[in-house]
């Protein structure tokens, strides 16, 4: 994740600017899903990437889920530094709606059987 | 552009002509990437009769749509090929959520272009617009890091011949006006 900016102009900018067409992809550690145990409860996984802020990814966190703030800072460490962390549980269908909001704000999400 | 301030339950902030100008710019080509993507969906008649839609089954092949619309499930876990119950399952997931997805994602885009004066000027949003700014602006950077290859190392400036030198100084800027946003609506005075 991204930590503080210190820029408040745009420097070297030029105007009308449109999006450079040159592609890369993140690469993050392979975690192992189970999608086999229909019975087990499924998890929200939250991934880190390079773009999304840590201050965004906590108000997320809070917004989205009603956690405190504490708790909110722990679960955004935790994708920050282990590369990903489970920010909720419970039926499928839960969990699938949890995803879709993270993905409307733009977090890198997806779920999985606990394993 | 001058840091955002929450009185009540209104957040203001000035952009000049430029900075509205490039805003507007990167907002408005993203909306256009994700209304390309809506277009090229297949309408089918049980959507219409039913009211159901039903989105594409896969991935944008697009680095910037497929980052703005991922998968539910990992696919690239590089163990080896995913299983075909996992790629089903990712599909049919995509299926389901990516019209409200594409829809929520237009949606925080045009709240953008409807409330950026185009010559540059005051913003004044309700709390509510002000979280349409800062998903809008989180695709965008989002768009921009894709592009740039942005990592969590990168340094702060390129060397002035790099080609995405310039490109970097406004995903800089639009991480600024992103964390001073979630400041004002947080409520926090300092950076945590």
């Amino acid at each position: 994740m991204n930590g503080q900016p210190r820029h408040a102009t745009m420097d070297g900018m030029a105007v009308g600017m449109s999006l450079p067409v040159e592609q890369e992809q993140t690469q993050v550690e392979p975690v192992g899903t189970d999608l086999a145990a229909e019975d087990k409860p499924w998890q929200t996984i939250v991934w880190n990437d390079p773009v999304n802020l840590m201050s965004y990814v906590t108000y997320v966190f809070q917004k989205l889920f009603g956690y405190s703030r504490e708790h909110a800072t722990k679960l955004m460490l935790d994708v920050h530094h282990k590369g990903r962390a489970i920010v909720s549980s419970g039926s499928k269908d839960k969990v699938e709606g949890d995803v879709a909001k993270l993905h409307a704000a733009g977090l890198w999400a997806t779920m999985q059987h606990e394993s | 552009m001058i840091p955002w301030e929450r009185v009540g339950d209104t957040v203001t902030s000035k952009v000049d002509r430029r900075e509205a100008n490039v805003l507007r710019g990167l907002v408005g080509q993203v909306e256009g990437m994700l209304r390309a993507r809506q277009d090229a969906t297949p309408q089918d008649e049980l959507a219409e009769l039913t009211g159901i839609r039903t989105g594409m089954s896969t991935a944008p092949e697009d680095p910037i749509l497929s980052r703005l619309l991922p998968d539910f499930h990992r696919l690239d876990r590089g163990d080896g090929e995913p299983s075909k119950e996992e790629r089903d399952s990712a599909a049919a997931l995509r299926s389901l959520h990516e019209p409200e997805l594409l829809d929520l994602k237009t949606g925080v885009a045009g709240v953008v272009l409807d409330t950026c004066p185009p010559e540059g000027g005051t913003i004044r949003l309700s709390l509510e617009q002000a979280e349409s700014w800062l998903s809008a602006v989180n695709d965008v950077r989002l768009a921009l890091g894709t592009t740039l290859g942005v990592t969590e190392d990168m340094p702060e400036e390129l060397p002035p011949d790099d080609p995405r030198s310039p490109h970097l100084g406004v995903y800089q800027w639009l991480t600024w006006l992103q964390e001073h946003l979630v400041l004002a609506l947080s409520g926090d005075d300092e950076l945590p």
